[in-house]
């Protein structure tokens, strides 16, 4: 068994060495080098180093020491769950399964030579890079606001500080004050994320502040369980909220963080917290490392996750652009474990399986209300396409819903025992 | 009492079957096949479910819950009855008591509904259960009226040949499908909201698959789960899950 892993690393450290700079040359094993820590890149590396039981060298680079869930940062927004539940360590990951973890910012990918360069000046060479760094904003996406104004206007779109602010904003407005959302447009991150969370600001406005108003502007004509959460409102927030949509200059959006006001379709709203959930792309180190196209995302091959731009590189989550998947926590946890099985048979003797995707996600809309939407996937020449899907139906029982919240409280801690554990 | 009872129910049972079967009958020529013999099941009945159920006019929960008008019913819906989780929660998810799902019940309890409490072996006799049912059937609101389709229509039951039972599933192919299952079943066993899976025998882990698979199982999620799976796939996860270290 040693012997044979040894056959495969010699040749395959040939091959690298005739394609480019000899970087793994001298070395006892295979290297892999994950950039970015969350439900794609955490996954992935915790599952390459437990499979192969020691005969890969896993090297996971996440500059954050605990890293926040952004699903269920909802919840807490709504005082369903603790900002402590969110967040997890690397701890077990390096304990258990022999994880390099390294807590720095890869700033650079040298795909020839095989190696990411991180902020603190170490070069880590590769013989496979996942990466895997979530979302970045797009800086022309909302007129007037930048990622300087997220104090002002935060996104809470990556939890943790910025959920803890946007929190305290809603729970500290003014009495019969406006909550506004710029909601995104497709694709991003989590599509029943921003309307779970006007669930939630709902649902705590409505407790502490029941004139307060709520007014989403929404590029989209049409959002993810639209009918459920239109639905949910009406039974628990009746008159709270309003959405403008792109028939109404829902489109035509601009903001002023000094002011706190918003123009929609040049008619100027005073607002009392502003929540910018910006257009989105690719997480900046995969636009670095050139494997992003015009889309601002990075294109996937289904079978495997591996970007099209190169072999050796794997894109997961939320920055690649795969087809049908939504960009979600299960989806990239999904695609990791894809990436895992196709690595491992590269740089081992691991069996190769063919790809397996896919997706649930639950959303709370009041107190024990929950419903849910999934699908299975698989993978086609030209994308991930879905196969069969299901979504939860406005009518359910209340024991239900509550049973569907259940579930995904028991789905949290399976997919963060998943990736931590 | 409980014995005095039973007798009086049985006795009304036995006529109102009598009088069925001829309405039955009159039925079979539109394509539905005869329910089972209903006298034969008065019989089974005494022997295999009536120490624990009662069913009839005055009928009360035991051991077992009440069965009368179990058709067309939601699992776990008797108020008064102490019902397991497990089926508490396959009645919210939707399990309705029809032919084919009572059918599967009685055939095996712990394929349709893991936890369960109703502790009984089974019914392997595709006949004998079709008499029991068709004696049930007695209790439940004019079931000469119900529809043909639901829930008098013959079962189309999930049928698990010897030969798909005595695969021996690959693990090391069932330890990479379980990856798609442990995004949120826990592989420590730990079942918050969401039931455990691991160690469970093989068998009763395949047939419950299957159960999903044909739909006799409620859940969107499992069913979506268990209907891209073959043979092959769920004897593998059943070996894996059957002696997964965690």
């Amino acid at each position: 068994m040693e012997f044979k892993r040894r056959t495969v690393l010699g040749s395959m450290a040939a091959g690298a060495a005739i394609l480019s700079a000899p970087a793994v040359l001298g070395q006892t094993r295979p290297r892999v080098v994950v950039i970015g820590g969350g439900s794609g890149g955490a996954t992935a590396a915790r599952y390459i180093a437990r499979d192969s039981q020691g005969a890969i060298d896993v090297t996971l680079v996440e500059p954050s020491r605990v890293y926040y869930t952004c699903y269920f940062s909802n919840l807490y927004l709504g005082g369903f769950w603790e900002l402590d539940d969110m967040g997890h360590s690397y701890g077990t990951l390096a304990a258990r399964h022999g994880i390099n973890v390294v807590h720095d910012w890869a700033v650079g990918v040298d795909r020839d030579a095989q190696t990411v360069t991180l902020a603190g000046g170490d070069t880590l060479p590769y013989d496979r890079l996942v990466i895997s760094p979530g979302i970045d904003f797009r800086e022309d996406s909302v007129p007037g606001w930048s990622v300087a104004a997220q104090n002002r206007m935060p996104h809470a779109y990556k939890a943790g500080s910025q959920s803890e602010l946007l929190k305290a904003q809603v729970e500290n407005m003014r009495e019969g004050g406006t909550y506004c959302m710029v909601a995104p447009p497709n694709p991003y991150r989590c599509p029943p994320g921003p309307y779970e969370r006007i669930s939630m600001v709902a649902h705590v406005l409505s407790q502490r502040n029941p004139t307060a108003k709520i007014l989403i502007v929404d590029p989209k004509e049409n959002f993810s369980k639209q009918g459920l959460f239109e639905d949910g409102w009406a039974r628990h927030y009746p008159g709270m909220i309003e959405r403008v949509g792109p028939d109404f200059g829902g489109d035509i959006v601009s903001v002023d963080p000094e002011a706190m006001t918003v123009s929609i379709d040049g008619v100027v709203e005073d607002v009392d917290v502003c929540n910018v959930i910006p257009g989105q792309k690719a997480g900046r180190i995969a636009e670095l490392a050139g494997i992003t196209d015009d889309s601002g995302w990075a294109p996937a091959v289904p079978a495997n996750m591996k970007s099209r731009m190169d072999d050796n590189v794997y894109i997961l989550g939320d920055a690649s652009a795969q087809g049908d998947m939504p960009k979600s926590g299960f989806s990239a946890n999904s695609q990791a474990k894809v990436a895992a099985n196709s690595i491992r048979h590269e740089l081992t003797d691991a069996r190769l399986f063919p790809a397996r995707y896919a997706n649930t996600c639950w959303s709370l809309i009041g107190t024990d209300d929950g419903v849910k939407v999934g699908a299975s996937y698989e993978a086609t020449d030209e994308k991930i396409a879905s196969v069969e899907g299901f979504i939860s139906q406005v009518g359910e029982d209340a024991e239900l819903r509550q049973q569907t919240y259940e579930e995904s409280i028991g789905w949290y801690n399976g997919i963060v025992a998943d990736m931590f554990t | 009492m409980a014995i005095n009872r039973f007798k009086t129910i049985l006795a009304a049972g036995v006529t109102l079957a009598a009088m069925d079967v001829s309405g039955v009958q009159a039925q079979t020529g539109s394509g539905a096949e005869p329910l089972g013999n209903a006298e034969h099941g008065a019989e089974l009945w005494e022997y295999e479910c009536a120490a624990c159920h009662e069913m009839g006019r005055g009928a009360e929960n035991g051991i077992g819950p009440h069965l009368t008008r179990i058709y067309g019913r939601r699992a776990a819906d008797v108020d008064g009855f102490t019902y397991s989780d497990s089926i508490e929660r396959m009645g919210r998810d939707g399990l309705r008591w029809t032919f084919r799902t009572l059918d599967a019940y009685i055939e095996n309890p712990y394929a349709l509904v893991s936890g369960t409490r109703m502790s009984y072996p089974g019914l392997p006799d595709a006949q004998d259960r079709a008499d029991i049912l068709a004696f049930m059937r007695q209790f439940s609101d004019m079931p000469a009226n119900i529809p043909e389709a639901e829930p008098t229509a013959r079962r189309i039951e999930i049928e698990l040949p010897p030969e798909v039972l005595a695969i021996r599933g690959d693990r090391e192919w069932g330890e990479y499908l379980a990856s798609e299952c442990t995004t949120c079943h826990q592989r420590d066993g730990a079942a918050m909201g969401i039931p455990s899976i691991t160690y469970w025998p093989e068998d009763r882990f395949v047939v419950a698959m299957h159960a999903y698979k044909e739909g006799l199982r409620p859940h969107a999620v499992m069913q979506n789960v268990a209907r891209r799976l073959d043979n092959e796939e769920i004897a593998a996860l059943a070996a894996y899950f059957a002696t997964i270290d965690d």
